[in-house]
């Protein structure tokens, strides 16, 4: 490659490795901000601010939901298999809620711990499959079941 | 004069002739145009008629078969134009400024297809068109980078200051590559992990995969010839004063 | 086959309006790929045609 040549690809080499290690940092310093939600241990150890509107992402816990019988308020937990959160929250669900379904909700820490959603979102994992195939998983126990870290990143 | 070593495949160095480029592109079209009509057609067939529903979403799974192929081809699109944006610059290679500008428009779309298929499916699974995670923000970032690549070409009067400043944004832009990949990875997000990776088995069975595999494959291929066809204009445009332009045209 | 009739292939489980929204823009986006590319060479091959014979008219 003639010197010109090599200069214009040290000069494209440095834009692109510039960039990326000025990005990289910034990322690295903003990064708790580019969390869409806080996990139930972060909530937990008080890394969440409690006066303000955050959102709480976790897995609900397995008989936890508990519904009213004439409204459409519902409590239930939400966990990252570490630490626990009571979720509390009146409005339409989404139709993939569910007990062992990840969740991310909206809403404000009261005093008691409890979190006052206003906006509940469903979240699924990349694990799709059939119905029938679905339901073979589940009778020999086998369902792929997302690992706690997901939402504790 | 003394030859010098090549150090790179001499198609590299034809690449760089525009004549030759556009009888090649035209020798490939219809290939590549009959592989992406077989394989959308029978795609879109299988993915909406014999692909099963998921057990969770029901069928607005199958939005999967047009959302999963747009935003990777948006992404491949992007990658290919500033590689091609890197050599114009360092080659001064006029061929490769000109398939960096025709990769833009048709990134751009895709990358649109990508967020609206993505809204569109987010409304009944999550419940939400759009939450502002790392991976809708990213990608949203992407299509700007794509709309402010064609600003630079439209609004630039030099075809080779226009296609310097367009490389170069092309360039600073590559970064957020990685970061749409892994931002999945790195962040807590509403998103759910990559349904394809290129070391694992997918999750999902055969029935479910093979379908989605053809239309991306089919959706390459489909590039490949929208974007052949935008280079074919650019050389015509570009080079209508050579004497082979005047040839072809006068001969039809 | 997914489905059992014409009718339950429309309403797609109730996800009709979502999936059919989506086929209708992926369509759109293929077909504006291919028209713009092509419409646009029809109009560059006359309009160096046009310029090509006013050249030749007056050397």
């Amino acid at each position: 490659m003639n010197p010109k040549r090599k200069k214009r690809l040290y000069i494209v080499l440095f834009i692109v490795f510039g960039v990326a290690v000025a990005v990289g940092l910034t990322l690295f310093a903003l990064n708790q901000n580019i969390n869409l939600f806080y996990s139930p241990t972060q909530i937990a150890e008080g890394e969440a601010p409690t006066d303000t509107r955050i959102r709480a992402g976790g897995m609900v816990v397995d008989g936890s939901v508990k519904r009213a019988e004439d409204s459409l308020e519902v409590m239930f937990e939400i966990t990252d298999y570490e630490k626990t959160v009571s979720v509390h929250y009146s409005g339409i669900l989404p139709d993939l809620f569910r007990e062992g379904q990840g969740i991310v909700a909206q809403g404000e820490l009261d005093g008691q711990g409890v979190f006052q959603a206003v906006e509940v979102l469903a979240k699924h994992d990349e694990n799709y499959m059939p119905a029938e195939v679905a339901e073979a998983l589940e009778k020999a126990g086998k369902m792929p079941m997302p690992s706690g870290q997901e939402f504790n990143k | 004069m003394v030859e010098k070593k090549k150090w790179l495949p001499r198609w590299f160095y034809q690449l760089a002739s525009p004549r030759w480029c556009y009888q090649i592109c035209g020798k490939l079209l219809p290939g590549f145009a009959v592989a992406a009509l077989i394989l959308l057609l029978g795609g879109i067939v299988w993915a909406l008629l014999f692909a099963p529903a998921d057990y969770q979403q029901g069928n607005s799974f199958r939005i999967i078969y047009l959302h999963v192929p747009s935003a990777i081809l948006a992404q491949s699109c992007y990658m290919m134009m500033a590689v091609a944006g890197a050599i114009g610059l360092i080659w001064k290679m006029k061929v490769a400024d000109m398939v960096a500008k025709s990769c833009a428009p048709i990134g751009a779309t895709m990358a649109v297809l990508a967020l609206l298929t993505g809204a569109i499916w987010g409304k009944p699974t999550w419940g939400s068109w759009w939450v502002w995670d790392a991976r809708l923000t990213s990608m949203l970032i992407l299509l700007f980078l794509y709309l402010g690549v064609m600003a630079l070409n439209s609004a630039i009067e030099s075809e080779s200051t226009a296609a310097q400043a367009s490389a170069v944004l092309s360039l600073v832009g590559l970064v957020n590559i990685p970061i749409i990949k892994y931002s999945v990875d790195w962040w807590n997000t509403l998103h759910q992990p990559a349904t394809f990776t290129l070391t694992e088995r997918p999750a999902m069975p055969a029935e479910m995969w093979v379908p989605l595999l053809m239309m991306v494959v089919g959706f390459y291929c489909f590039f490949a010839v929208s974007l052949m066809l935008r280079l074919r204009n650019e050389i015509l445009r570009r080079e209508r004063r050579a004497g082979w332009v005047r040839d072809l045209l006068l001969s039809k | 086959m997914s489905f059992n009739s014409f009718t339950e292939f429309l309403s797609m489980g109730g996800h009709g309006l979502y999936v059919w929204l989506s086929y209708a823009l992926g369509l759109a986006v293929i077909l504006l790929n291919l028209v713009a590319p092509l419409m646009e060479r029809s109009r560059l091959v006359a309009q160096l045609k046009r310029r090509l014979q006013r050249e030749n008219q007056s050397p």
